[in-house]
Formats: structure tokens, sequence, C-alpha cells
């Protein structure tokens, strides 16, 4: 080949990878777009601080479900967050027993497992026994969505800590355990938190399986043994409704979950990117 | 396996080989002038010598510098300890073959006194135990060497007793006073060079056994 | 004429099925410091990490034999290892500060053991990093990252974390291998100056290193132990042909 060739060659995949990238780009840039059009007018103080109004009448908000959807993400990490931890510490201290490959390979099933299905185990479970719609129950239906991902981040973590991190506190005389959560569970710990992030980013996205579960409550609530509104669920009421105002309301829903996701993605990755800088040798 | 050093090693031991062989020479030399009363060849030798000075010059240099970069460790270090000590030890014997010779050249302006046979017997002990030391050192011979240091004691009886066929001389005759004197000292350079080999053999037992015997009397 | 701190008779190792070191029986004098030295692969910091019984956290790994710490042995069956951890302290070849403070790297090792009140822990910091020779360059900033520092004040950072537990050994696998070489010096004259105070194992892969630093020396070969003695003996005129081969260069 000669080097002129060289070159075009070169040229010609820089531009074809351009092209994908903007490709893949797109369908990112359109919802941005399309939703920030839509959404925008309807987002005012109301939206942020009033319950939606009866049908018929105009203005509302979905200040209760934005709280609800807070309090439902909230839930789900105080529940998933300490099992999926301790679990993953557990898959990172004995990678070659029997029982870790089963219990990797079951997050991994559970990874794939749709949510819908999650949501109606979650109503056999917590909704059933107890005849009614709660925020608890929702908040169940996402810490088992949210499970697999704490898991796996959390024994991917631990194995990433240098090896001498370890040896160093067990050669000051610290037990396996001391060591694990003085020195080993510490240094992954920005890593841990990016996945914590990560997997609330998914969840706050997630309506299906709160359908079965928490259900909506068109009033403020904050009780956790009712129902409760979440965005998620609201908009998707909203969106299946005939109502011109209620469509309105249903695009600003979505803009602010784009936004929330967004966010959370973006806290993510700069706030924990500071840690690592403490933390990088 | 084959280290680079051991080039050096090579270099510095033929160095000192060739050194000693030019002292050899140097010896054979002045007592060839001394018993032939050549004073040429004497002057020969004492202009010579100027050149063994250069080589123990040369020697010190590459082993210091061979220090300097090897960093020697076990018989490395004990080899370039004992070139060190040994290198001085032969200039040490051609100044003092020098020494013979400008002896030899004031006995050859007066008239010969009668022949003693102890000097050239001493002259002789003193050459073989250069020439066997130099041997040991080449060989790693520690018998050998041994033997060398063990020959000292003939050469300081030989010493002895040219002495005092020298001070017999003097007392016979006055005028031979002056020669007899400058002879005793070349009985004294010979014993001299005989110690010098001595030492050159200690060092020989130091580099092959690592012990040193300096000093210490042998059995 | 020292004591001897550290007693090993006919030691074995075992990585699994493979025997990686034979028989080693030697003495450790007390408040000397002694170094092994041998190619690479020769077992010496398998044999220094069995003293602390680093090595039990390699599974399959198992030794035989007798180490004694002033008469007790390591590898009896009433041993603590943590304990024992806290007798030996131990550096490693790359420096493994913690992801902490440098104030908070040299007290780990005071916290775990539950010692003590505030003001006992920054003494002893302040007495370990003097002794670490690093006190000077770091009093102003103990609240700092420990990877602000550069690598041989970590290096001198984990020898005071090890210091602060008040250890009676120290063993250092190949401590200044990964520095340079003014690193190096300060590293060595710090053992010279620890030896006083404690008893110092450690591994080098640099012969003059050990010979500058080192009371005795062992030498180590194929998982045996070829030759110990006192250092000048080994670097003047060892005894075994092995060890005059490796240590002229000749081989390995």
């Amino acid at each position: 080949m000669t080097s002129l060739q060289r070159r075009i060659v070169s040229r010609t995949a820089e531009v074809f990878c351009g092209f994908a990238v903007l490709i893949a780009l797109l369908p990112l840039a359109a919802i941005l777009f399309y939703v920030i059009r839509e959404g925008i007018g309807a987002l005012n103080l109301a939206f942020f601080t009033q319950m939606p109004k009866p049908v018929g009448e105009a203005g509302g908000g979905m200040g209760n479900a934005i709280a609800g959807t807070l309090i439902l993400i909230g839930l789900a990490a105080l529940f998933a967050v300490p099992v999926g931890v301790v679990c993953g510490i557990h898959l990172a201290e004995y990678p070659g027993s029997k029982f870790t490959s089963i219990v990797r390979f079951a997050a991994d099933v559970l990874n794939g497992v749709p949510s819908i299905v999650v949501g109606i185990f979650a109503y056999g479970i917590a909704v059933l026994p107890v005849k009614r719609f709660s925020a608890i129950a929702g908040g169940v239906a996402l810490a088992i969505l949210m499970l697999p991902i704490v898991i796996r981040t959390t024994e991917e973590l631990l194995r990433l800590v240098p090896s001498g991190l370890r040896e160093g506190a067990l050669a000051l005389g610290a037990s396996r355990s001391r060591a694990i959560f003085t020195v080993i569970l510490p240094a992954a710990l920005p890593g841990i938190l990016t996945g914590i992030l990560v997997a609330l980013a998914r969840i706050a996205g997630e309506t299906a399986p709160l359908l079965f579960t928490s259900f909506n409550n068109r009033f403020w609530s904050t009780n956790l043994a009712q129902p409760i509104a979440s965005l998620t669920v609201q908009v998707f009421t909203y969106a299946i409704s005939p109502y011109e105002d209620w469509h309105r309301q249903a695009w600003a829903g979505a803009f602010l979950l784009v936004m929330m996701i967004l966010t959370l993605s973006m806290i993510a990755r700069f706030a924990v990117r500071r840690l690592e800088r403490m933390n990088r040798p | 396996m084959q280290r680079h050093f051991d080039r050096d090693i090579e270099e510095i031991k033929e160095l000192l080989l060739r050194m000693g062989g030019m002292v050899e020479q140097q010896m054979g030399d002045s007592v060839r002038a001394l018993l032939d009363r050549d004073t040429d060849l004497a002057q020969h030798v004492i202009e010579r010598d100027r050149d063994i000075d250069q080589m123990e010059l040369v020697i010190d240099q590459k082993t210091i510098e061979l220090m300097a970069v090897m960093q020697p460790a076990a018989s490395d270090l004990r080899f370039v300890a004992t070139i060190m000590k040994i290198n001085p030890e032969l200039e040490r014997i051609a100044d003092l073959a020098q020494d013979v010779c400008e002896r030899a050249i004031e006995l050859n302006r007066e008239p010969a006194l009668k022949p003693i046979s102890q000097l050239p017997l001493l002259a002789d002990h003193a050459q073989r135990m250069v020439r066997e030391a130099l041997d040991s050192f080449v060989r790693g011979d520690v018998e050998l060497a041994r033997n060398v240091i063990r020959q000292d004691d003939v050469v300081d009886q030989l010493t002895e007793d040219s002495f005092r066929s020298l001070l017999t001389y003097m007392l016979e005759n006055p005028r031979n006073i002056a020669s007899a004197i400058r002879l005793t000292f070349i009985g004294k350079y010979f014993e001299r060079m005989a110690d010098n080999a001595t030492n050159i053999c200690e060092m020989v037992v130091y580099l092959v056994e690592g012990k040193m015997i300096k000093h210490t009397p042998l059995q | 004429m020292s004591q001897t701190k550290i007693t090993v008779r006919d030691f074995d190792f075992y990585y699994g099925s493979a025997k990686v070191l034979h028989g080693i029986t030697l003495d450790v004098p007390e408040n000397q410091v002694t170094a092994l030295i041998g190619p690479s692969g020769c077992g010496k910091s398998t044999f220094v990490r069995s003293i602390n019984r680093m090595n039990d956290i390699i599974p399959e790994a198992h030794g035989e034999g007798t180490i004694l710490i002033d008469g007790k042995n390591v590898y009896g069956r009433e041993t603590d290892v943590v304990s024992l951890r806290r007798r030996v302290g131990m550096v490693f070849q790359k420096s493994n500060p913690f992801p902490k403070s440098i104030f908070d790297n040299v007290a780990y090792g005071l916290r775990i053991n539950g010692r003590k009140t505030k003001r006992d822990i920054e003494q002893i910091v302040e007495k370990s990093l003097t002794r670490a020779a690093l006190w000077d360059e770091v009093k102003d900033r103990l609240n700092g990252s420990a990877f602000a520092l550069s690598g041989g004040q970590q290096q001198r950072l984990c020898i005071a974390r090890a210091l602060a537990v008040d250890p009676e050994i120290l063993l250092m696998d190949e401590p200044a291998s990964a520095l340079d070489p003014i690193a190096t010096t300060k590293i060595e004259e710090l053992i010279y100056e620890l030896k006083s105070n404690y008893t110092i194992v450690i591994v080098t892969h640099n012969m003059q290193q050990a010979a500058r630093v080192s009371d005795q020396t062992a030498f180590f070969m194929l998982g045996k132990l070829v030759e110990v003695s006192d250092t000048k003996t080994i670097f003047m005129n060892p005894k075994e042909k092995m060890t005059e081969d490796y240590v002229t260069g000749r081989f390995g």
C-alpha cells in the first residue's frame, strides 16, 4: 500500500466512525429535543408544588409524584445497598467456591429478568399478604431490580483493589474482616458509590413494577404503608388519558425524569472523580 | 558465565607478570654486572628501572579502575587486594637491583676484592625465590608459596655469613673497607629482595585460601 | 555475642504439593540485620513471608517445621496469627500506603489494636514518623493524602506504619527495589539506625545492598539455604563454591 492509499483508507475510516457516532447519538438528541420542546411549556412552580387536580380542572402539578419517586428510590437503596454490598464482599472474598459461582450466576440472571416480572413477584410477596398496595412494596420491587447491579459492582471493585493494601493491613495484625471493612472497602468506595448511583438512575425510570406495587396516589402521601405516586406511573397515567392539559404535564414529567437521570449520572461521574483523586496512588 | 570483567582481570594479571619478567631480568643483569664487573650493563639496569616504575603506575591505575566499576566480591576482591600488594613489592625488588648496580659501578672503580662464596649463592637464592614467588602466583600454588617463605631463613643465614666474611676482609686490610662495606650493602639488598619475594608469597596464600598469614610464623 | 531472636530448624514450605523450601535451618540474631540473597525464585521471599505467616492467605500453601520466635513456634497450633503479626512487622517491595491521610496510615495499627487515647496515638505517630526519618518532611501535612508523597517517602511511611505498633522484628521484602538511588540510600541508612532497636530481616536481590547493610547474610538457591555466615565472610571468603559464584556474578 502506498502512503497515499493508506491516508485515504485512514480518512475514510475516520469519517465512517464519525458518522456512526452521530447516528448513535441521534436517538438521545431526538428524545431530549422532543421532550424539552413539548414539556418545557408545562413546567412552572405549580408543577413542582401542587397535586393533580381532579379530572376536568386545569392546572395542578406533580409535586407528590416527584416526592414519591424520591421516596421509592430511597427505600430501594435502603433494602438493596446493605444486602448487595455484603453479598458483593462475600463473592470477592471467596472467588473460588461453588456457592460463589452459583450466586454470581443468579445475580446475572436476575439482572436480565424483565422488570414487569419482578413487579408481579413483588405483588405476590408484598401486596397480596397485606391486601394493599404500598410504597414499601414499590421499594421492594425496585430493590430487587437494583440488587444485581450493586452486587456485581461491589464484587468487581473489591477485586480491583490492589492486593498490596490487603497485605499491608494483614501484616499490621488486622483480622481478615477488619482488613476488609477498614481498608479494602473504603478503597473501593468511590467505585461502589458510582455503581449505586447508576443503579438508582436505572430504577428511577421504572414503571411496570410500580404498577403492581406502589400503584399510584393522587394525593400527597408519605405513609409508607399506603400507595404512593411516582413520576413514571403518573406520566403513564396522564399520557394515555384523553386530556390535552394532562398530556402537556406528562411531557413535563418525562422531561423531569430525563433530567433527573441525567443529573444522577453526572453526579456519579463528577463527585466520584473527586473522591478518586484522593485515593489514587 | 563469562563476565566482561574477566578480560580486565586477565589484562591486569598479564601486566603484572610482564612486570615480573622485567624484574627478573633486572635482577639477573645486576648480578652479572656485579660478578663480571660490567659497568655498562650496570648502567643499563639503572636506566631501565624507569620502565618498571611506569608499569607500577599503570597496574595501580587499572586495578583501582576495576574496583570502581566492578565492586568486586570474594575471590575477585582478594585478587584486587593481592595485585595492589604485589605491585609495589615488585617495584621495590627492581629498585634494589638498581641499588646493586650503583654499588657495582662504585666497586668497579676500585681493585677487585677476593671473591666470597656466599654472595653469588645469596644472589642465586634471592633470584630463585623471586622467580618461584611469581610462579606460585601464576599457578595459584600455595605449596610452592609456603616453601619459598621457608627459604627466607636460608637467605638470612647467608647474608649473616657473607657479612662475617666481609668483616674479615675489613679487619685484614683497611684499604678493603670501602669495597667491603659496599659489598655488605649489596648483601643486604639481596636479603631484602628475598623478603619482598616472601611478601609476594604471603599474598598468594591469601588469594587462594583467603587466609592472611602475614606476620604469622610458618610451621 | 547476640541473642538469637528467631530460630529456624528444618523448615519446609509447600505450595500445594510442590515443595519450595527444603529444610531451612538458621538463626537470626537479635538487633542485627540479616540479609537473604539469591537468584529469583530461590525462595527467599517465601521464607521471609513464612515468618509472619503472610503465606497463609495463599490457598493450599502450608509450612512444616520449626520457626521459633523467643522460643514459641510460629507454626504451632496455639499461635494466634493476628498477635504474631503485631510483633513481626512487614514492609513490602511495592510501598502500599492506605488511601487515607498520612496520620491515619501510621495510626491504623494502633487503632485496630484498640489502643490508647487520642494523645497517645498522636505521640506514637510522631515518634514513629521520626524513627522512620520522615517527620520533618510531613509534620505540616499529616492530614494530607498519603499518595501525595514521593515513592521514597511512601516507603518510609510504610516503615513508620509498621514501627507504630512497636514490633520486635521487622521483615523487609526488597524494600528499596522500586526506589531511585537517593531514596535507596535513605532507606539503607534508616535500616542501619533501626537495628539497634529491632531485629531486621531483609530480602534483597541487590548484593551490594546486602553487603552495605547487613551483619549476617544467608544465601538461598532453589529453595535451599546454601550458606549463612557473617556478611564480611560471605563477601570476602565464602565457603561454598555456589556462594562464591553467585556473589562474583558468575551466574544468576
